[in-house]
Parts: C-alpha cells; structure tokens; sequence
C-alpha cells in the first residue's frame, strides 16, 4: 500500500512539474519565435544585399566561437565585470547612508540635493576627457566612471524612500518611544530597503551601459574595447555583433540577480500587496 | 473613580492659503479611570484632529490636556494610539511586531511576554507570520496586542474597526470587549458609527460640526454583554442620531 502510494506521489509530482515546464515554454515561445524571424530576416537581407561587410548571423556564430576557442572572450568577460562590480560596489557603499542621511536630515537635503540634481544629468560619456586627466587609462577611469554614472541614481532613490515612510510607521514608533537607533534598525532602514533595491537595480543597469562605452577608449581589455577592435583590426563585423549580443546577455543577467533580491524575505512585505 | 484624563479648552486652527480655518472650537471633558468614552461626529467634524491633540500627536493653540494630573505635551507608550489604517511594521513578523514596544531591560522575558498577548487577542500560531499573510481582522488584532503588551494606561482609538467588513467589525468589538474585562484600560474611541460607540463604550460624547465643540452627551447604563437589538438601545441610538442631524422614524 504505501509503495503504491509513493508510486502515486512520484507521478503527481512529475505531472506537476511537467505542467510547470510547459507553462513557462509557452511564456517565452512568442519572443522566441519573433527572434527566429528577424534573425531569419537579417539573413535573408545580408544575402540580398550580398554585403561583403556585414555578417550572416553564421558567421557571428562562428565569429564567437573563435573568442571562445582562444580564450579571449572570458577575458574581455572578466576584465568588464571587475570593472562594473568595483565601481558599482562604491558606489553601493556611498549612495545608501548619503541617501538616508539626506532623507533624514533636511538640512543635508536642501544642501546636497541640488548638487547632486545638477551633477546627475551629465552624461558619463561626458566624464570622460576630466576621468582620463585625473585617472589616466588604467582601470581606475572606468571604475570612476560606473562609478559616477550609478552613485547618483541610488542615491536618489534611496532620498525618495525615506521621503515616502508612511507617517503612520514613524507616528506608531515615536508613540512607543524606541530609542534612535531602534527607530532606523527596525522602521526606516527596513521600509526603505526596497526603494533601495530598486535604485540598485538602476544602478548596476546604468553601470553596465557605461562600462562597455568607457572600455572604447584607450583601454586594451573589456566588451567595449573588443567591439573597436575589432572593427579597427581587419572589419571584423562579426566580432562586433557577437560582443553586443553578449553584452545584452550578460546584462540582462545581471539584472536577473538584482531582481533575486526583491524575493528576500526581508523586502517581500513591499510586493506582497 | 478618580478622574484620569482631564481635557480642558482645547482649541486648534489649520492654517492654508484661504487663511485661518478654525477646527476644534474649545472642547472640555474629562474621562474617568477605567472608562470608555466613545466620540461621534459628522464627517470632517475634526474628531480624528481632536485625538491626535489629546494623544500627543498634534500640539493644540489653546488648552490643556492632563493625565493623572501631569501636563501631556507629547505622545508616550503610556498612551497608545490605534488608527483606521493600522500600523502594524509589515517588514516585521507578528512577534517582532509585538516586541517593538518594548524597550529597555525591565519587561523580562520579551518574546513570552509577546506571546502570552498574541494568545490573548487569539494570533497563538501566527507569531512568525508576516503581516501580509494575515487577514484584516487579524492585522487589527496584531495591533491591538502591541499596544497592550506596552501596558499602556489609555488607549486612543481613531476608527479602529472601520476599514473591516460588518462581521468582522463586529468580532473584533466582542474581542475588544473581552480583553478590557480583563485589563483594564481607559479608552477614548473616535467613530462614526453610533452602534459601535453605544455597544462600547460608558459614555458617548456628540461633537458639532466645524469648529467642533461637544454638543450632547449620553451615559451608556447598559451592563455588558449589550443587546443591541433591545429597545432602549435602540431609542438612545435615535437620540444620538438626531443629536447628528439624521432622522429615524420609529414606532
């Protein structure tokens, strides 16, 4: 009987999970199928056209598994990451307590927040002549540079999100009387903690785009610097849209895990409703 | 019964761009230990205005509000205050919840005295639950824990029951009910709903439109557990009502 049982379970089980596996196929299938037609197109009009410059979706197939084979992708990889995860991480460190402190203190918001709202809209392709003059070509300009580009965003959101405490949170935490230090370790720090999330998701997102622009200049590693190079060396147009679509990838990637941290239990309050 | 809060002249003005728009018109009334006080109104009357003076929230232009004979100038966890939309932390777990309150070393053991209130207000099982997991009466409840885990000596009650459905209202008053014939609490509730004040509450107090002032006032008699459907609660509920301008025919 109990064999039976389990028996039973086990297919219950895997009819479950079946079900689940087909309904997430069928959720991707639309965008799947409109990427085969214009890969397809793209196909058709390169033979069309019979460009001599512009490559068949083949040969940034095998375009990219040339890097793959001699290594030099996971370098270029490897080299972009470092980069984007150094400058985002300072940029983490001083984004969120500037942002509740100026959140906080009204003093320090009438005072920075207009600074940082004139500085914020400068392109961090803008950065790029003064970045180079006081960091050289080294990896400190583009970490300079993501950094830059996604310290203003966290900020920002994080100043919204102590602005946006539900005044009845803080009345019910003045009304019990809790000292300074639990009123920020239990009401604020967790009631902004999702619009921090949220900024850091801007953040790494604006990182990426700027790492990959930063590395087209005078570096010699990183997406960035594959995409000049090889157009520089020998046209290699192939290269080129293998390096973008990796590029794509590993961004959406990296937006996959900021997006892991909005299932944490400690912010799960704020999507639940 | 001595008299435990003492309400005395208030007056409170909201500035805007019109001008000076006066809300609460000078209200005076005291409340005695142990008490319930429940005060109705029409909407906009500047009743939840008048709760936030006498809680600490709001300072007002003119008066004074005195506990046990000691000025209140500002809220303190002798004192809690429940609102309409609660504000149980959804970021913290119903225990967390409970033991926000408590602050310093002289509450012993914390978390068995968040759990003996959590039993008490019927969450016994749901102490690491999250609020969004709990159901509006249950959330109502989680409050009404946490204030009295505090052992506050008033609590201030601003529509607690309002935003719940006609059924559940109606069980979290018996619950409420129960808990204060266990421990006693004074109690100032602001309602709109005249039934829920007379099925509460020792004394009912009418405010007037703005600025608000007391306009009527009515001793409850009836002993607990109230029959809400007897006649003579009926026919208070008609005075209260017609103290509020509405007009019911009966026989």
């Amino acid at each position: 009987m109990a064999c039976e049982s389990t028996l039973e379970n086990g297919m219950v089980e895997m009819i479950k999970q079946f079900k689940n596996l087909t309904r997430k196929f069928k959720q991707v299938v639309p965008s799947l199928a409109l990427m085969s037609i214009l890969v397809a197109v793209w196909w058709m009009l390169v033979i069309m056209t019979k460009s001599v410059i512009f490559p068949t979706p083949w040969q940034v197939l095998t375009g990219t598994m040339e890097l793959i084979e001699n290594g030099t992708l996971w370098l270029h990889i490897g080299a972009s990451l470092f980069r984007v995860c150094i400058g985002f991480l300072l940029a983490v460190i001083i984004a969120v307590p500037l942002g509740l402190w100026m959140g906080w203190v009204r003093l320090a918001y009438i005072t920075l927040n207009p600074i940082f709202q004139m500085l914020r809209p400068i392109s961090p392709i803008a950065w790029i002549p003064i970045t180079i003059l006081w960091f050289g070509v080294g990896n400190a300009s583009p970490i300079y540079l993501i950094f830059i580009a996604s310290v203003f965003p966290m900020i920002v959101q994080t100043t919204v999100g102590v602005h946006t405490i539900e005044q009845r949170y803080l009345r019910a935490a003045r009304n019990f009387g809790v000292s300074r230090t639990k009123l920020f370790r239990q009401v604020v720090i967790p009631a902004v903690l999702p619009q921090i999330i949220v900024g850091m998701r801007i953040g790494l997102g604006v990182a990426w785009l700027v790492v990959v622009a930063a590395e087209m200049i005078a570096l010699r590693s990183g997406l960035g610097y594959l995409i000049m190079d090889s157009r520089n060396a020998g046209n290699r147009y192939d290269l080129v849209i293998a390096a973008m679509i990796i590029i794509g990838l590993i961004g959406l990637l990296l937006d996959g895990i900021m997006r892991l941290l909005e299932k944490l239990k400690l912010v799960r309050w704020h999507y639940a409703r | 019964m001595h008299d435990k809060i003492l309400v005395k002249d208030i007056r409170k003005n909201y500035d805007s761009e019109k001008g000076s728009l006066p809300v609460v018109g000078g209200v005076n009334f005291t409340v005695r230990e142990g008490e319930m006080v429940a005060i109705v109104g029409p909407s906009g009357c500047g009743k939840s205005t008048l709760l936030h003076i006498i809680a600490g929230f709001i300072q007002p232009d003119q008066g004074s509000i005195t506990v046990d004979g000691k000025l209140k100038t500002k809220p303190s966890s002798k004192g809690i205050l429940i609102s309409q939309h609660g504000s149980v932390f959804p970021w913290l777990t119903v225990q967390q919840n409970l033991m926000f309150g408590l602050n310093g070393d002289i509450h012993g053991d914390k978390r068995e005295l968040a759990d003996h209130y959590a039993e008490m207000v019927g969450l016994k099982g749901f102490e690491s639950s999250y609020p969004h997991e709990l159901s509006g009466g249950m959330l109502k409840r989680v409050e009404l824990a946490r204030a009295l885990v505090v052992k506050p000596e008033v609590l201030f009650m601003d529509e607690p029951f309002s935003a719940l459905d006609a059924l559940m209202n109606l069980r979290v008053r018996n619950e409420l009910l129960r808990i204060l014939s266990e421990e006693r609490h004074t109690v100032i509730l602001v309602t709109h709903d005249v039934e829920e004040a007379i099925h509460l509450a020792n004394r009912v107090f009418v405010l007037s439109t703005r600025p608000t002032t007391i306009q009527a006032s009515f001793d409850v008699p009836f002993p607990h557990p109230r029959d809400l459907s007897s006649r003579e609660v009926q026919e208070l509920r008609v005075s209260i009502l017609r103290e509020l301008g509405v007009n019911i025919f009966t026989d």
